[in-house]
């Protein structure tokens, strides 16, 4: 279990120490959001710091992955504002969020199944391969340049999950412990300063699941950003991620780190206790 | 190898080149041998023009992943735009290919210019809208056209949606779209020379495309809508890019089919037409651009090849299709043909690379 200390912001949000001298990258601020009648999320407050693994937990159905949805834009918050480095998203759609620098994954894979694996890396690296349609058609000098550069680039993000030598492979027909790792080099591919991993380790084994760990917390200390995962392992949870916040029925119901989480009589009730039972 | 993998696509590109220039130089041979019956030498050009129609709704319906259920109104609109432009250019451009090449020019901007009509509300919207919109563009233009007047005197054209006399030219003025009686007395200067270059060009211009970042994002938003927005990319930008781009391939394509004709009316390029193509594309296979360019040329000869049957020709047409649709289909033969393509695989390893690929290919197997 990591020992991060988390400090108080002015705000009374927490971020990890060491990055309390920069502004926190995502700021949410009472977030909300009804479907009809329904409250799905409601007065959500978080706070992410630059280099920070936080995580996001609780009972299934308790608005988790809304939470990300609203957080790219997929749903339009009904309440609360959103900073992300310092900036309101409100209106910004998907894409323009993702271009301010969130990046995500899917709980049910979302691959671009008929391209192969590098070339779903390259739609990563789209914004970042600058030509236009009609160097694409002439295939002008600086086609060839920027094609080679995504190229290489794409390889090497592979290489961080030891895929270079799925390159060629269809995404659609890789193993699904394969498709959850491309979906990852994918989102680090659009250069993004906050990666929201949405269950990576759903589906896989203790030893693939160690091997993953690892491999997030190699991701951060190599591209110096800050994640965000939402997890049903408590094992990787309590073992990577610096802030926890705890979810059940759309409201936040503890925060802290993963010695408070485990700790706290509330979350116990209504998340570790009963799963105990359950077991 | 590992180079051949990395420019499959572009290998795969030069096939294509290489299979229409085969399929001209056959049939200028036969031609220059008198093999070929004159029917089948006036069907020439219009083979090349269903090609690039196959190619351009396959760029829509393949690679973007979009329903369009009125090509033939592009190819329509393009038809009679590159007539009036072909008409109009005919003094001040005495060359017959650059008037040509103009009015191709001509006849792709106006159908891209109706396609980017269409394509800006409706694109804009998930599901299968396009279908319906296209479905209807081609119904109107076939009916717009139908009662459209257009004449061109000294003063410069005339357009009358009431009637020639409405269109108050000249007794020089000379009628170039008698509405439903179509454009008659075109100027015929297509040819088939001409039809393999467009063809060709449509090729380049399609594959280049494909396999560019903008080919990838097109496909992307295909494959997933919701991960294409999340990892950036502009989901209308792209389907609109897809989407005109073919309009106007099929602009162009019309151009060339009504210079081919003297007389050209609004009614060939209805609702069975856009159909045709679309079956084409289904037959050849979606996002298989060779495919597609296989099955418009066959599909346009076979109805030819089979007018000794007479009675029976449509009867033979639809068994013919309904056999092809199963066979590409069918399992057993889809993994007979990988077998044989990988064992051709191994054999070309072996006898033309050194021990290495030996070795590479031992352990494959």
């Amino acid at each position: 279990m990591n020992k991060t200390k988390l400090v108080n912001l002015p705000s009374d949000y927490q971020i990890p120490e060491r990055d309390s001298d920069k502004t926190p990258i995502l700021e949410a601020r009472h977030l909300g959001i009804d479907f009809g009648g329904l409250t799905a999320v409601d007065n959500f407050n978080m706070a992410i710091g630059r280099t920070e693994i936080a995580g996001l937990i609780g009972p299934n159905g308790a608005g988790k992955t809304t939470v990300f949805n609203l957080l790219t834009k997929v749903y339009q918050p009904t309440r609360g504002t959103i900073l992300l480095d310092s900036k309101d998203t409100a209106g910004m759609n998907t894409e323009q969020v993702n271009r301010a620098g969130i990046a995500r994954t899917f709980q049910n894979i979302r691959l671009f199944d008929k391209l192969t694996v590098e070339e779903n890396v390259k739609v990563g690296l789209h914004n970042s391969t600058l030509y236009n349609m009609f160097d694409g058609i002439l295939r002008t000098p600086r086609y060839w340049s920027k094609e080679k550069v995504a190229h290489e680039r794409a390889l090497e993000l592979l290489s961080i999950f030891d895929m270079q030598g799925m390159a060629n492979q269809k995404a659609g027909s890789l193993p699904y412990g394969a498709q959850r790792r491309l979906e990852i080099v994918r989102a680090l591919g659009t250069n993004p300063s906050l990666l929201l991993l949405d269950e990576p380790a759903a589906g896989m084994n203790p030893s693939e699941t160690a091997e993953l760990m690892d491999n997030i917390q190699k991701i951060r200390d190599t591209f110096m950003i800050a994640i965000m995962l939402i997890e049903h392992d408590m094992s990787l949870v309590m073992n990577i991620c610096e802030g926890i916040a705890v979810l059940n029925y759309g409201k936040i119901i503890a925060k802290g780190t993963p010695e408070e989480i485990q700790a706290n009589p509330a979350v116990i009730e209504a998340y570790l206790g009963k799963q105990k039972e359950d077991e | 190898m590992k180079l051949l993998r990395n420019h499959r696509a572009g290998l795969d590109g030069f096939i294509n080149y290489g299979l229409v220039l085969v399929f001209y130089f056959i049939m200028q041979f036969l031609q220059n041998g008198g093999n070929l019956t004159s029917t089948f030498t006036s069907q020439l050009v219009p083979i090349c023009v269903y090609m690039i129609m196959a190619i351009s709704l396959n760029l829509v319906v393949g690679i973007s992943g979009e329903l369009s259920l009125g090509h033939a109104g592009f190819m329509s609109v393009g038809a009679f735009s590159g007539v009036v432009a072909s008409a109009s250019l005919m003094e001040s451009v005495s060359s017959a290919p650059l008037r040509l090449a103009l009015a191709i020019l001509i006849g792709g901007i106006v159908a891209a210019l109706a396609g980017v009509l269409i394509g800006i509300p409706v694109l804009r919207l998930n599901g299968d809208y396009l279908a319906i919109v296209t479905l209807a563009f081609g119904e109107i233009i076939k009916n717009v056209i139908n009662c459209l007047y257009v004449g061109l005197d000294n003063a410069g054209l005339h357009i009358s949606i009431k009637s020639a006399e409405a269109l108050g030219m000249d007794t020089a003025g000379k009628l170039l779209i008698n509405g439903p009686i179509g454009a008659a007395g075109v100027t015929r200067i297509s040819s088939f020379f001409s039809a393999i270059v467009l063809l060709l060009i449509t090729l380049f211009v399609v594959q280049n495309l494909i396999h560019s970042r903008s080919g990838r994002a097109i496909m992307a938003i295909r494959d997933n809508r919701i991960a294409a927005e999340s990892t950036g990319l502009n989901i209308i930008k792209y389907k609109m890019m897809a989407f005109v781009t073919s309009a106007a391939f099929a602009g162009m394509a019309g151009t060339l089919y009504a210079l081919n004709l003297s007389t050209v009316v609004a009614k060939k390029f209805d609702f069975n037409t856009s159909i045709l193509v679309l079956v084409f594309v289904v037959l050849g296979g979606l996002g298989n651009l060779r495919g597609s360019m296989i099955a418009a040329a066959l599909l346009t000869i076979l109805p030819e090849l089979l007018r000794e049957y007479q009675e029976y020709r449509m009867l033979v047409y639809s068994i013919i299709l309904i056999l092809v649709m199963l066979i590409t289909n069918n399992d057993t033969l889809k993994d007979m043909k990988q077998r044989a393509v990988m064992k051709i695989k191994t054999v070309l390893n072996g006898s033309n690379k050194s021990t290495k690929a030996k070795q590479a290919g031992g352990a494959e197997s």
